[in-house]
């Protein structure tokens, strides 16, 4: 394999490994801001034992998420240093405004939350971790905001022989970013709420701590349902933007060669035939595409031949059709868990409702496995995006294949690819033995010891106890 | 001053901060196999960084995605080029990054002791990467007229690199040293400041060593003298005055005395490197100045406008933190580790 092939491998695994705490992170946080909230406010014990409780998972996931984040930071210049030498400067600035505004925020107030328990007031407490829960929101709109600039590339003009930035406002209010960035969010705090929801699932299902459980559950219920929802809309936006920006992501999405009738139809399932340039045997929902695209019942949307002739007297000679058939699966996959998700959210709140959780086992023990649920569709969901963008790294402005390091050999990247994928893979299996452990332990604190600290400016050992 | 040397000087001030915060947490983390006799020990040591050196880390963070908006073609140079080591530098970070969180959750004696060695490894790691790469990149590497470099393993690690790394590691470990005996109470304390004083003279050698190779293997002296001569003196007498407040139990100061020598150090690189990003060993045409890889201008004012207003407040915050967490950690307190 060539370094270009390498390089494409590490970054897709290396990211969309990320992508796993990531979105976890992002939702527990706020799962973890509400609970607090209600114990500052409500003060009743079971809260301040809830937000103590799925803090741990939260703690070891940002832990993975952080270091994880590290290696993205540098790869670009790594493997992709023509990349990075030719947007770096529209593509680099969000990057960096990231760390100041948001990688700061985060780290420094969790660190304040995490050891600040018995030194700050209960309130500023509680303050530091909603900033770590805007703090990761920051984060995911900055890197949102680079990542929509390869989709749909704004605010830059061409010179020096390269893209700089000459609208900053453009940058921020492209319209790939003001779509994809909701729904990655909300994305995020779906992965946080079925996460909390399958473990108290767990639990009610083998009767250990109902109650605290239960609680939990129901808050996590809420948040599962409303993302839900809002995700359905917001990938429909998703939709709507990739008709005019990026059909050719859209038709391929649809597996669409031809042009469609008027009104097109949404295609549930096809077989795509790439060599020929066909898909048979489809089964059509009809309207909905039109729907999907448009905001209407009628419309035609245009096939991959007719973008791929397009494109070739655009930009010259080449394939500019897609991997179609990853593209395709993928979006089903995603689109096909957040139906499931609003299903399953609105149910359980519903028996909830009726206060029957608890005899409801079939329905508890669904909701184990289901946590995987939202984890599988953001990943499908970034394929979708990214594979669908190939064989452009920005689009309509360089192709992959010429963003790539000329000066790293295929072996170093193959090395890195291997150190990399190691550790990753160490890191998940602790990170899986961890959390199983703690749900096995459950919701009890050890028994801790009595506190007392000195001043630092006083000479001698002497000690003052605090408690 | 161009915007595009402002940036430069920023870069440096985030890699001379990361050295000074990150400094003592490196030599933190060393210190839980040097000086920590048992497990007691190490908690209460990682118990002094618990709280910040997660923070201290995006230092790092924040000055390779400055690179990256504000000078591309170094961004793409430096990390390309140096793709072993920065390989060895982030799977170190990994791993010490983990271990904090790790190492308390399980209680078995071969686990934590797992977690322990990655936080030693890990810190040890870093500080000698960075050290090789600021003194290669003085030294100046094979860059082409495209501004790839393609550095063989000698052109990256050889004498004076090596002895370069070294030095930053042990000015790490003293720097966590004095740290440390200003953060915790008792014996651990005392130990702190004998071992301090233990290692000061290997210290003091290995910077003494570095900066007589600088002369022989760099051309800073040749450029930045008028700069350079009178910093190193400082250092030299700074580092003098470091063993009166070791012995006189200066706590306070002979940690503000290895922070400013660390920082000193660091800034060294930067005073020499100037104007030039990258220093080409094969011609000097071939050199990078930062006004080749510079960004845009347009961009330079918005990052600008936007670090003018942020700094002061992550700043304000960060002062606020080490304020929150100003007392000595002590035997009793509630570790978290
Ligand atoms: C939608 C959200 C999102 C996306 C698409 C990415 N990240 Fe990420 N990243 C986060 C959201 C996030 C986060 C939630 O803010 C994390 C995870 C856990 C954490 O501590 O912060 C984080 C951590 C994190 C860190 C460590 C920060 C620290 O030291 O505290 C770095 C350097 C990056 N990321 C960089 C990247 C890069 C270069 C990406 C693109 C390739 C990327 N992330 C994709
Ligand atoms: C965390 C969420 C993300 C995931 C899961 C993801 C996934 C992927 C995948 C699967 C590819 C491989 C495409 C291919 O090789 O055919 C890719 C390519 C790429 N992505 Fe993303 N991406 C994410 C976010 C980003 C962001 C935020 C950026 C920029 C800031 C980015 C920049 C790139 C680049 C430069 C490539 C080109 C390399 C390549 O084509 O393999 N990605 N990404
Ligand atoms: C309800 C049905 C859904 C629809 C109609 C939908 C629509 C879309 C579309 C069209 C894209 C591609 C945007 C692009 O490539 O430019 C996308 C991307 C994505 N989707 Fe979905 N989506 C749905 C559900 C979900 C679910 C349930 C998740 C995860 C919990 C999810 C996570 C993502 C992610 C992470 C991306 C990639 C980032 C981005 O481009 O926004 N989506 N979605």
């Amino acid at each position: 394999m060539d370094a270009l092939m390498l390089a494409r491998i590490q970054f897709a695994s290396t990211t969309l490994f990320h992508f796993i705490f990531v979105p976890l992170s992002i939702g527990l946080a706020l799962l973890i801001a509400i609970m607090q909230t209600m114990y500052v406010f409500k003060k009743e014990e079971i809260y301040l034992k809830m937000t103590k409780f799925w803090s741990i998972f939260f703690l070891i996931n940002f832990a993975i998420g952080v270091v994880t984040g590290i290696f993205q930071e540098f790869q670009f210049g790594m493997n992709w240093s023509t990349y990075s030498r030719f947007v770096g400067d529209i593509f680099g600035a969000p990057l960096a405004l990231e760390a100041l505004l948001a990688f700061f925020l985060e780290a420094t107030f969790i660190g304040l939350w995490v050891f600040g328990r018995d030194k700050l007031p209960e309130k500023i407490h509680l303050a530091c971790i909603w900033l770590v829960s805007i703090g990761t929101m920051l984060s995911a709109f900055w890197i949102m905001a680079a990542n929509s600039f390869m989709h749909n590339p704004v605010g830059f003009v061409l010179q020096n022989g390269r893209a700089e930035m000459n609208d900053f406002l453009a940058l921020l209010s492209n319209e790939k970013l003001w779509v994809a960035f909701p729904h990655t969010v909300l994305g995020s705090f779906a992965t946080g709420a079925f996460f909390i929801i399958g473990v108290s699932a767990w639990y009610i299902f083998r009767k250990r701590d109902v109650d605290f459980f239960k609680r939990s559950m129901n808050i996590a219920l809420v948040v599962g349902l409303l993302s839900g929802l809002g995700i359905a809309f917001t990938g429909h936006s998703q939709a709507t933007y990739l008709m005019h920006a990026q059909p050719m992501k859209m038709a391929a999405a649809e597996g669409l060669w031809e042009d469609s009738g008027d009104p097109a139809a949404w295609t549930v399932v096809t077989s795509i035939d790439v060599e020929n340039k066909t898909s048979s045997n489809r089964i059509d929902i009809p309207y909905l595409l039109s729907y999907l695209a448009y905001g209407k019942f009628s419309g035609k949307v245009e096939g991959m031949n007719t973008l791929q002739e397009k494109y070739v007297l655009q930009y010259g000679d080449g394939n500019y059709v897609p991997p179609v058939k990853t593209t395709f699966w993928s979006f089903r996959i995603m689109a096909g868990t957040g139906g499931v998700l609003i299903v399953l959210s609105a149910f359980g709140l519903l028996l909830s409702f009726r206060k029957k959780l608890e005899t409801s086992t079939k329905y508890l023990k669904f909701m184990v496995p289901a946590i995987f649920l939202p984890f599988i569709g953001n990943s499908f969901g970034w394929i979708m995006s990214e594979i669908g963008r190939q064989p452009w790294v920005v689009n309509g402005l360089m192709k992959t294949a010429d963003a790539v390091s000329p000066n790293v050999s295929a072996g170093k990247v193959l090395f890195s690819l291997i150190t990399f994928s190691t550790i990753y893979l160490i890191l998940g299996l602790v990170m899986v033995y961890l959390f199983i452990r703690v749900i096995k332990q459950g919701p009890h604190e050890k028994v801790k010891e009595d506190v007392s600290t000195s001043d630092p400016f006083e000479t001698g050992e002497m000690q003052h106890a605090t408690k | 001053m161009l915007l595009s040397e402002l940036w430069f000087l920023l870069i440096g001030v985030l890699f001379v901060g990361f050295m000074f915060l990150e400094g003592f947490d490196f030599g933190v983390g060393m210190s839980t196999r040097f000086l920590a006799k048992n497990d007691l020990d190490r908690r209460m040591l990682i118990q002094t960084i618990g709280p910040t050196w997660a923070a201290n880390e995006v230092w790092l963070v924040t000055a390779v995605g400055a690179m990256f908006a504000a000078f591309p073609h170094w961004y793409a140079t430096l990390l390309s080029g140096y793709y072993m080591p920065v390989i060895v530098l982030l799977l170190a970070l990994i791993a010490r990054g983990v271990s904090f969180e790790f190492r308390d959750r399980v209680e078995s004696e071969r686990w934590v002791k797992t977690w322990d060695w990655s936080i030693f490894i890990g810190s040890i790691f870093p500080p000698f990467i960075l050290g090789l790469t600021f003194a290669s990149l003085i030294k100046g590497l094979p860059i082409d007229a495209d501004m790839n470099m393609y550095a063989g393993f000698f052109d990256i690690v050889n004498t004076y690199t090596v002895v370069g790394g070294l030095t930053f590691v042990a000015l790490s470990y003293l720097h966590g040293l004095t740290f440390i005996s200003l953060k915790t109470v008792g014996t651990l304390r005392t130990r702190a400041r004998k071992e301090a004083q233990k290692w000061y003279a290997i210290t003091g050698g290995l910077v003494f060593w570095f900066i007589i190779l600088t002369v022989f293997y760099t051309e800073a002296f040749s450029a930045k003298g008028p700069i350079l001569i009178p910093l190193y003196i400082l250092v030299g007498i700074l580092y003098g005055a470091l063993m009166l407040l070791l012995r006189n139990k200066k706590e306070g100061f002979s940690f503000t005395v290895t922070g400013i020598i660390l920082i000193m150090i660091t800034a060294s690189f930067f005073i020499a490197l100037f104007p030039n990003v990258m220093i080409s060993s094969l011609d000097v045409a071939h050199n990078i100045t930062i006004y080749e890889a510079v960004s845009g201008d347009y961009s330079l004012r918005i990052m600008t406008i936007v670090a003018a207003t942020m700094i002061p407040v992550v700043l304000g915050y960060t002062f606020w933190t080490y304020y929150v967490f100003r007392k000595r950690v002590s035997k009793k307190e509630n570790l978290n580790y």
